[in-house]
């Protein structure tokens, strides 16, 4: 298996050193050039289950594998792409997308390397702005930039397009789908929009909570694009409403009886 | 250019007042000077080289002692920023240390070492270090955790990390450092050479308060205000403010 997730446990420790235990016994098994999204209620893990595959995020328990090796910590073969576009402000657009690449590749290769991916999000126009001189979308695209100029086995997004509007997001989907046909990357995509995961995914993966874990993984055969208004995409959606709301009410309904027992 | 204006009319209408003052006598011509005998003492002071001779001397200690002051502060400041365990150890110190006015560690030089000009610097590198130290230390803990994150997940780590991301990062705080660092040398430059023997800007301000000669102490005053606002405006505060537009810390 190509990123194999396996009985994977993660517990933080509070200031009294009591554990919370956010999921545990979590597997999941992605394939190589696979789009997969996951789902779920806030809260679940789903962040945290991404920041544990970058290697920023400690492992309670299980192993996660990358083509059969194990991950201990952040490296270059995994790319990440934050809800914040976290672009280094010091640094100018080509600079940014530059930065993963110093002492990988030579200088000429890596200037032609960031060239063809800003090109790849369109801003070869603005090569060299400032990174606060951009639109929040703009911005967000170099992150996609950048992370994909490393060339990184695995595309990780957590939540990417979700401080946009639904225009720009739209734009992004439209361009997010021709990079990964393009590059043939494996991408694990975590977001809040159930039809941003079916309009993109070959798979989408449903987290519950309280404990976290996974409740159900769709397999979308669907050609792309994808219409909002197609009966499938609508009976899918239907599908992935009604267990994503019952999490939900599940973890009201909890917040609200802890409420009232204070 | 109203501004401008503006701020010369008002000058003009300060110079009045100190005029009008004068001529109608209310203190003695020995304690209050007329503005035209204090642009006298300006001219001949500059003119005969005295004053030109004590701002060099004020500018050696200012820059040696700026110098050594960013140079500790900056250590002190990136150890405390980088270890907790310095940080908790010592960071209480630092703060207690960094409100101590200046003037007061000048009987301390002299009594350590005489009235020579390494006590002027020693005092002032003790005005300058703690506040450089502070800002360092706050600059170093300013740096987003994210882009500390994102820097990881492009395999940057350890050295090459704090290079990379958290020197440049922090870079608009050192500045505000620097420029802090610099008044507050300033301010103890002039305690040390007003106690010391000489020579400097202070000291020529005190000589001229023995001999009593009031238009000479208010020439110094202007001078001392005059460097203190330019070099601040037109040096430190540019700076800085060039370095948040660039970091996009300052909307334009
Ligand atoms: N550093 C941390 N220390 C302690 N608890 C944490 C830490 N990070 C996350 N948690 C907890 O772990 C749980 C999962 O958080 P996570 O951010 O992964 O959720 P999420 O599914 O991404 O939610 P959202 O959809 O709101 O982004 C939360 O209950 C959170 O409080
Ligand atoms: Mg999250």
């Amino acid at each position: 298996m190509f990123l194999a997730v396996d009985n994977l446990g993660k517990s933080f420790s509070d200031q009294d050193d009591e554990s919370f235990e956010v999921f545990s016994e979590i597997d999941l098994n992605i394939e190589e050039n696979q789009f997969v999204s996951l789902l779920g209620p806030s809260g679940c893990g789903k962040s945290t289950l991404l920041s544990m595959v970058a290697g920023l995020e400690s492992i309670s328990k299980g192993s996660i594998k990358l083509e059969g090796e194990e991950i201990k910590k952040a490296g270059p073969d995994r790319g990440m792409v934050f809800q914040s576009p976290s672009l280094f402000p010091w640094l100018n657009v080509k600079e940014n997308v530059l930065f993963p690449l110093k002492g990988h590749w030579s200088k000429q290769e890596a200037s032609e390397r960031a060239d063809r991916f800003l090109k790849m999000v369109h801003l070869s126009r603005f090569k060299n702005h400032y990174t606060h001189e951009l639109s929040g979308g703009m911005q967000q695209r170099v992150a996609i930039a950048r992370a994909l100029a490393m060339d990184p086995k695995v595309l990780l997004m957590d939540e990417p397009f979700g401080a946009l509007d639904e225009q720009t997001r739209h734009i992004l989907h439209e361009e997010l789908m021709k990079i990964w046909q393009e590059t043939q990357k494996t991408i694990l995509f975590v977001t809040h929009s159930i039809q941003e995961a079916i309009k993109l995914s070959d798979r989408v993966v449903v987290m519950g909570t309280r404990p976290g874990r996974i409740i159900a993984d769709f397999t979308i055969d669907l050609p792309r694009p994808r219409k909002r208004e197609d009966e499938e995409v609508i009976a899918l959606e239907r599908k992935v409403m009604d267990l994503l709301e019952g999490e939900i009410n599940k973890v009201l309904k909890e917040e609200l009886s802890h409420e009232v027992s204070y | 250019m109203k501004l401008a204006i503006k701020r010369i009319a008002f000058l003009v209408v300060v110079l009045g007042i100190w005029q009008l003052i004068y001529s109608i006598g209310i203190f003695e011509n020995i304690v209050f000077p007329s503005p035209s005998k204090v642009a006298n003492a300006l001219y001949t002071g500059f003119a005969d080289g005295d004053f030109v001779k004590a701002l060099g001397a004020s500018f050696r200690h200012l820059f040696m002692g700026l110098f050594l002051a960013i140079l500790f502060g900056t250590t002190i400041g990136v150890l405390l920023g980088k270890s907790r365990q310095a940080d908790e150890t010592a960071g209480m110190y630092l703060i207690a240390l960094q409100s101590i006015p200046s003037i007061v560690w000048v009987p301390l030089a002299i009594m350590l070492f005489g009235f020579s000009e390494f006590a002027v610097v020693f005092v002032v590198v003790l005005g300058g270090t703690f506040v450089m130290a502070l800002n360092v230390r706050i600059a170093i803990h300013s740096v987003p955790p994210q882009l500390i994150r994102a820097a990881r997940t492009m395999g940057t780590n350890g050295i090459p990390l704090f290079f990379r991301i958290e020197v440049p990062s922090s870079i608009p705080y050192f500045m505000t450092g620097i420029r802090l660092a610099w008044a507050f040398s300033w301010r103890a430059l002039m305690a040390g050479e007003l106690l010391s023997n000489g020579p400097g800007l202070g000291y020529s301000l005190r000589y001229a308060q023995d001999y009593a000669r009031m238009d000479q102490v208010i020439a110094i005053i202007i001078i001392i205000g005059v460097i203190g606002a330019v070099v601040d405006q037109l040096v430190f505060s540019k700076l800085e403010k060039n370095v948040m537009r660039r970091w996009g810390l300052l909307k334009t």
